[in-house]
């Protein structure tokens, strides 16, 4: 997703698809964003839909493998914040039937399908990109009602 | 412990006390101590209290709908009890009060004599 705002701050994070670094990531993206003094509701809603980009990583893209994930922070001007987690996993070939809310493939381990409908409801934008067998990125952009500006200057 | 379970024989529910990050890595370990109290007692009532947990993503809505479809199984009812703001957030976002009651504060008055 391309954004017209000065990027203030970013990173990049490269981990393996192992389901303890689920809270590995969203703990990471919190430390992270705290610079911008998010509200604990916002803090919360950004860690939940990390946490979904990334099991859905380890759960779909590689499934019954490890591979790597790769998670991108950025921090734009107006706070707001910019988040992109990629995989080189099996792709969806079907990314508007994924999107739908209670889709699953995977209900025998008690996915809800529920991923993408939380991501997009706690994020102001969500783009889902995938090729099968290439990957997916999964990117999110939200702004924060935050009190301190990022670029330390009165908005 | 992420999860401690509790019977009482009386009302014949269980307890399960949830703590901690409910995420796909810990909900795999939550499932089965729950799921042996339940098949060993075959209670009327499960109550899953959520006031010690600090993060749940869509995993946790998983693990009350896999224990909704259990206890409905055996013609028993599901009580989530004690959610935090956000939690209760994504429950109500993904529709659990269709499911089992959704209590905000106290059970020890559903389980009467229960001691803990």
């Amino acid at each position: 997703m391309k954004t017209k705002e000065r990027i203030l701050n970013r990173m990049t994070l490269r981990f393996p698809s192992l389901s303890e670094n689920e809270r590995f990531a969203r703990l990471a993206v919190s430390g992270f964003i705290s610079s911008l003094d998010p509200a604990l509701d916002e803090l919360s809603e950004i860690k939940t839909a990390v946490s979904e980009a990334v099991t859905n990583c380890i759960v779909h893209a590689y499934r019954d493998t490890v591979g790597e994930i790769r998670l991108e922070v950025r921090l734009l001007e107006g706070c707001r914040i910019y988040i992109s987690v990629k995989d080189s996993g099996c792709g969806i070939s079907d990314v508007k039937q994924a999107r739908q809310p209670l889709f699953t493939t995977a209900p025998d381990e008690e996915r809800a399908g529920l991923g993408f409908a939380i991501m997009e409801s706690f994020s102001d934008k969500l783009r889902v990109s995938s090729k099968p067998a290439r990957g997916t990125t999964v990117t999110m952009l939200r702004t924060l009602r935050t009190r301190k500006p990022a670029d330390g200057k009165d908005s | 412990m992420p999860v401690t379970v509790f019977y009482d024989a009386k009302s014949r529910t269980v307890l399960a006390e949830l703590s901690g990050d409910i995420d796909h890595c810990s909900a795999k370990d939550m499932r089965m101590p729950i799921d042996e109290e339940i098949m060993k007692r075959l209670p009327k009532q499960l109550i899953l209290d959520f006031e010690n947990v600090s993060f749940m993503d869509s995993s946790g809505i998983g693990l009350i709908i896999g224990r909704y479809k259990l206890m409905n199984d055996l013609g028993g009812d599901l009580i989530a009890v004690n959610p935090k703001p956000d939690v209760k957030k994504l429950m109500e976002l993904a529709g659990v009060q269709r499911l089992c009651k959704l209590i905000y504060r106290k059970r020890r008055s559903l389980i009467g004599g229960m001691k803990l």
